[in-house]
């Protein structure tokens, strides 16, 4: 029960990761690998804020304030530069690899001692529910791990309910229409360049956010947690599509709640049957490979078919 | 109202690949008034098109659009003037989009978009009152993503996007050379509806001569990246297809008769 839990929290926390890539990836087409040093600067910021005791929801804003900024620099990068997308993306996350060792002073930074998000929720649920432990459906249940479960819950509703509201402002969906035909937008009068800077910080803001929330949840940020999150991001929104088979906004939102939390308990099941952890990055590599080539080959197979019989 | 002086452009300038696409362009549309451009593949009426549009800037001279000098203007900043349809109808439309959202980009075109909603309650019912209008049954669709209509269905909307915050001056170019027969009919006829009604002053590049002598109170007809004619009034009334044809045919035995004086030459001389 503690492992679903862990899954379920990590997977509503990660959510926010995968809303971050569904706008760099889906929304613009961009494979933008700032994602990687984003999610780590976000959790860097927010843990070096905490140690010093600043106020944990401020601290995590200005974990998803960093993560705009990368993701800014990189639209930068790519509009007015015209540095390809994707090497605009290793550059900046390059560069912040080195800014996160400068941020935290060092390669890891615990928060056991800290007051995080994290040990607020938990602390509040002792009160709330009266006890160490409560039951759910006759499984015995640590009240903090409960509380924090809500909380990651929250997060991803308020994440996704924000998202999904801004895709459906004057903004919002100028900027979905910048990725979708840049050409009718810029006739329509936006500014295209603009629009792809914006939507990359939104982007890298929620991808932060997420890094900011992992760290008070795991208790801990380090230089090395944002390796192949992308990856994982890019996972993550493909099983949401799959699971609801749709390009409506709203419901590819919650697709990609849906496909974070489900991922990160497939992971979780695999490891307690002993999938060795080294592998972890390789599988998910393979699946998102699989997820991207099968579906159009399978296309093939199907129209193939008729003419076959 | 618009005031072309002068303009010149070359791309790919030093290369194998220049082309002088535009070679001193010099052109006064007054307000309200219909332009047909006409010309062979390569005279440079697209390019024209694309220059005022600012899909480029111009390697000299300068363009005036209602009082305003907008040769350094990026293309974005003058759409606030200008309404464009483009050739290929998935050019004008974004796909994965409904047909509300379209027209509320539309809706927004050169003003600036702040965090309301996009599909406001007072934007939808002249929308769907202006769509019916159509006779296409879209009006019953608005939800659906335009990527699912026919090119004749978007060309329509695209249109209507276009004019829907009425532009100082329309683009059209070549828009019903992509569409079928009937749909190309039916586009033509409601752009002529819309420019009437509304007065527009319209720009139309179009390969087809029917249209040229049917549309519009002026003709434009291109060569090599100059104006070779300048048809207006009574003298645009009376052209016929084949009057039209015939200049065509007078500019192409030109061209021969330079290719085959220089192949002679070529010959004799080297």
């Amino acid at each position: 029960m503690t492992l679903l839990i862990g899954a379920l929290t990590i997977g509503l926390i990660l959510s926010l990761l995968a809303m971050g890539v569904f706008v760099s990836f889906r929304i613009f087409s961009i494979p933008d690998i700032t994602t990687d040093g984003s999610i780590t600067f976000g959790a860097a910021i927010a843990a070096t804020l905490l140690v010093r005791d600043v106020n944990p929801l401020l601290a995590t804003a200005a974990g998803a304030a960093g993560g705009a900024l990368a993701g800014s620099i990189t639209g930068i990068i790519h509009t007015k530069f015209k540095i390809n997308s994707l090497l605009a993306g290793i550059l900046v996350m390059t560069a912040l690899y080195s800014v996160n060792l400068h941020v935290m002073g060092r390669s890891n930074v615990p928060l056991m001692q800290a007051r995080t998000l994290a040990s607020i929720g938990e602390s509040f649920g002792q009160t709330l529910f009266r006890g160490r432990t409560i039951d759910v459906a006759g499984w015995p249940v640590s009240s903090a791990d409960a509380a924090v479960l809500i909380l990651a819950f929250f997060a991803a509703v308020l994440g996704g309910g924000a998202l999904f509201a801004f895709f459906r402002t004057n903004i919002g969906t100028a900027m979905r229409a910048t990725g979708d035909n840049p050409q009718m937008i810029r006739a329509l009068g936006a500014n295209v360049e603009r629009y792809i800077v914006m939507g990359l910080a939104l982007s890298n803001g929620l991808v932060a956010l997420s890094g900011a929330l992992l760290a008070q949840y795991q208790g801990f940020a380090d230089a090395q947690m944002g390796i192949g999150m992308v990856v994982w991001g890019l996972a993550s929104v493909i099983i949401g599509e799959a699971l609801t088979s749709t390009r409506s906004l709203g419901l590819t939102i919650v697709g990609a709640v849906m496909g974070s939390v489900l991922f990160r308990l497939l992971v979780a099941i695999a490891l307690r049957w002993g999938l060795n952890p080294n592998d972890l990055k390789l599988i998910t590599a393979l699946f998102v490979f699989a997820a991207l080539v099968v579906p159009p080959f399978v296309a093939k197979l199907k129209r193939g078919k008729p003419a076959a019989a | 109202m618009l005031t072309i002086t002068g303009i010149r452009k070359t791309f790919n300038p030093g290369t194998v690949n220049e082309v002088r696409a535009l070679q001193g362009v010099d052109l006064t549309i007054e307000e309200g008034s219909f332009v047909i451009v006409l010309g062979m593949n390569g005279s440079g009426k697209s390019t024209l098109l694309n220059a005022v549009a600012g899909s480029f800037f111009v390697d000299t001279g300068s363009i005036e659009l209602a009082g305003r000098n907008v040769t350094r203007w990026p293309e974005h900043r003058r759409a606030q003037l200008i309404g464009r349809v483009f050739q290929n109808p998935f050019s004008g439309t974004a796909p994965a989009m409904s047909i509300a959202e379209n027209f509320a980009l539309a809706a927004r075109r050169g003003h600036p978009r702040g965090l309301g909603w996009a599909l406001a309650p007072h934007l939808m019912q002249p929308l769907r009152e202006r769509i019916a209008s159509l006779r296409m049954g879209l009006e019953d669709r608005l939800d659906n993503a335009i990527g699912s209509l026919s090119g004749g269905q978007r060309q329509a909307l695209t249109l209507l996007m276009a004019t829907w915050l009425k532009p100082k001056l329309l683009l059209l170019d070549e828009h019903t050379a992509a569409l079928d027969p009937k749909s190309a009919d039916q586009v033509i006829t409601l752009s002529d509806e819309v420019i009437q009604r509304d007065k527009l002053t319209t720009l139309m590049v179009t390969h087809s001569m029917q249209q040229a002598v049917s549309l519009g109170d002026r003709i434009i007809m291109m060569h090599r990246g100059r104006v070779l004619h300048d048809f207006r009034g009574a003298e645009k009334k009376r052209l016929r297809p084949e009057d039209l044809l015939d200049r065509f045919d007078e500019v192409r035995r030109r061209e021969q008769l330079d290719e085959s004086a220089a192949t002679m030459l070529n010959e004799l001389y080297v």
